[in-house]
């Protein structure tokens, strides 16, 4: 057999068809990272430039989605927050991620008093509402941006060490575990090479909604004044700024709510996806 | 006991006792478990299911888990497996013992492509450069017999048949050369044709690598085929041992002679199978005396107070663990 065709074939079985949740979710995430990176080649006006002449004006040819009580362009607001929002959507939650996962594989393999410390710091912290433990941290770090990447990694690492632990535990009382044992593997060859690959799906996919979730929250900071701070634009502050005109300029806070809400479309339809390829492959 | 390889450098177990504290009591798994494997030898441990064949295997490695406890001694090359610090057994798991398992799908990682599973070993027991390791893999492959091995090198294991699997695993295990090879039922999850396959392919690795075999298995047909020495186990402990000619020629213990009445042999006169009544005792509550007594038609006064030690029979190398071991041994042929 040549070379190449025995590529060939070996790229063939390993070859499978995305679910149709992933190629969605993929394309929502593709052009909002478009957006994300390249905000000013969609908006059409300064996100931050008043225009006197223009306030509260409701969506026209000249402003699509209207403009807000100091004659912002609401749309070039809504693009130009995706490059903050999606930002937070990534920051918000690697750090936990990776964090999550290496405590989490560790306190799974090595058991014992590690996982009895592991699970009051899980219950200490599942006992407050998440918004409530984060609020209440970025009040003392004081608001802003920074601050609560922090507050959300303090608090969020403990659900991916939690997923992490629990899918190790399993793992390590399969054969291959004792077989790499029986090989010889250092434990941190057995843990982080053969156990984890087989343990991360959770969390890779937790991680995805997560993400959706961090969208949700940093719009929510925003709104309170917490995370970012006006006049940049954000889909949780332009909310805000929109919440004393509700009645007479509804477009101010309905199109950053939209667009958070086909943002998180696309992370969980992502999500669903991956989980579904994931499992195909075992 | 066993003097055939006592004074060689193979592996010597004595005295080898594994329990679990259950909530139900102790379970006792192994008890004074005690064989010796020569170099180049083949052993097999027969017994049915929960007769501590498979927790012997484990216990000799080292792969019990809390709440397990192992005590006795495991000596390979004049050390004690036991009582090494991890960092000195990491060296001999996988360098100088293996260990393939029964259902090869577990046992190998899911994730990983199989020729990167055999140069874990390597990279974990030798210094070899990444394409002298590579080289070694596809030389394994070969060895162990998987056709097309450059392609199947990179192939994950559930695109292996069951019988490639084991012989991946195989190639794995022997990645290092070890000397001394644990085989836990390997065949058991194959279909016939398959499982003779393997079995000589263990029997001529065993010659070209000159490395000995501790075979468990509960099919006696197997240890017939593969192995020179049988050691019988049941309720934990070791009732019978010999070579296999011998054994199979005339069992001395009365478990070992229902084990081979309930085998079918061909040119024999067709009779209903024979098999063994009862069923084997709780580990946690084993009865007095002799753990077989409740099921052995042999039983007397003495087999319910007291535990017959395994003791020689005949020529050195032959024990068994019975009082009645010359009644069982002259009861008439088996079938």
């Amino acid at each position: 057999m040549s070379a190449p065709a025995a590529k060939a074939a070996h790229s063939l079985v390993q070859w499978r068809k995305p679910p149709r949740s992933l190629i969605w979710g993929g394309i929502i995430l593709g052009l909002s990272l478009i957006v994300a990176i390249w905000p000013s080649l969609f908006a059409p006006y300064d996100p931050t430039t008043f225009d006197y002449n223009a306030l509260l004006k409701p969506p026209s040819a000249a402003h699509p989605f209207g403009t807000d009580s100091f004659g912002r362009d609401v749309l070039s607001r809504v693009i130009h927050a995706y490059t903050l929002d999606m930002q937070i959507a990534v920051f918000a939650t690697i750090g936990p991620f990776i964090f999550g996962t290496i405590v989490g594989a560790f306190i799974g393999y090595a058991g014992g008093i590690w996982e009895a410390i592991f699970g009051r710091i899980v219950d200490a912290t599942i006992t407050f509402p998440f918004l409530v433990l984060v609020i209440a941290i970025v009040s003392v770090l004081g608001p802003g941006l920074g601050n609560m990447y922090v507050a959300v990694g303090v608090v969020g690492w403990v659900f991916y060490a939690r997923l992490v632990a629990a899918e190790i535990k399993v793992q390590k009382r399969l054969d291959y575990a004792d077989a790499g044992k029986v090989m010889g593997y250092a434990p941190l060859r057995i843990v982080f090479r053969h156990l984890l690959p087989n343990a991360i799906t959770p969390a890779i996919v937790y991680w995805m909604t997560d993400m959706a979730l961090a969208i949700l929250l940093g719009s929510s900071l925003g709104y309170l004044g917490l995370g970012a701070q006006p006049p940049a634009a954000e889909w949780g502050v332009q909310i805000a700024d929109g919440k004393n005109f509700m009645n007479t300029a509804w477009w101010i806070s309905v199109f950053p709510g939209v667009a958070i809400v086909i943002t998180g479309l696309g992370f969980s339809l992502a999500g669903d996806g991956v989980a579904e390829l994931l499992r195909v492959r075992r | 006991m066993m003097g055939a390889a006592s004074e060689n450098s193979g592996l010597i177990v004595r005295g080898l006792t594994t329990t679990f504290d259950t909530p139900r009591g102790q379970a006792i798994a192994a008890a004074d478990v005690d064989f010796d494997v020569a170099p180049g030898e083949v052993v097999g441990l027969v017994g049915e299911s929960g007769s501590g064949k498979s927790v012997t295997l484990r216990s000799i490695m080292r792969l019990i888990r809390e709440p397990g406890h192992v005590s006795g001694r495991v000596e390979w090359r004049g050390r004690d497996l036991v009582a090494m610090p991890a960092e000195e057994l990491r060296k001999v798991r996988g360098g100088e013992i293996a260990m393939i398992f029964q259902e090869p799908m577990t046992a190998l990682n899911p994730v990983l492509p199989v020729g990167v599973q055999i140069e874990e070993n390597l990279v974990a027991h030798t210094t070899l450069s990444a394409r002298d390791r590579k080289a070694r893999a596809l030389e394994l492959m070969n060895i162990v017999g998987i056709p097309a091995a450059e392609r199947r090198l990179q192939e994950y294991p559930h695109q292996f048949s069951g019988g490639m699997r084991q012989r991946a695993m195989i190639a794995i295990a022997l990645a290092c050369s070890p000397k001394l090879l644990l085989a836990d039922e390997p065949t058991t999850a194959l279909d016939v044709t398959i499982q003779d396959q393997i079995l000589k392919l263990l029997l001529d690795l065993r010659d070209r690598l000159s490395m000995s075999v501790v075979l468990v298995t509960h099919d006696l047909g197997v240890v017939a085929a593969t192995c020179d020495r049988m050691a019988v186990m049941y309720a934990g402990r070791i009732v019978e041992t010999g070579t296999v000619a011998d054994v199979f020629r005339q069992p001395h213990h009365p478990y070992t002679r229902g084990l081979l009445g309930s085998v079918p042999r061909s040119g024999a006169a067709r009779t209903v199978l024979q098999s063994i009544e009862g069923t084997p005792p709780s580990l946690t509550n084993l009865p007095e005396g002799c753990a077989f007594h409740p099921r052995c038609s042999f039983a007397t006064e003495r087999c319910l107070k007291e535990r017959p030690p395994l003791e020689t029979v005949g020529a050195p190398g032959r024990a068994a663990a019975c009082f009645h071991h010359s009644q069982v041994a002259a009861a008439e042929a088996i079938l």
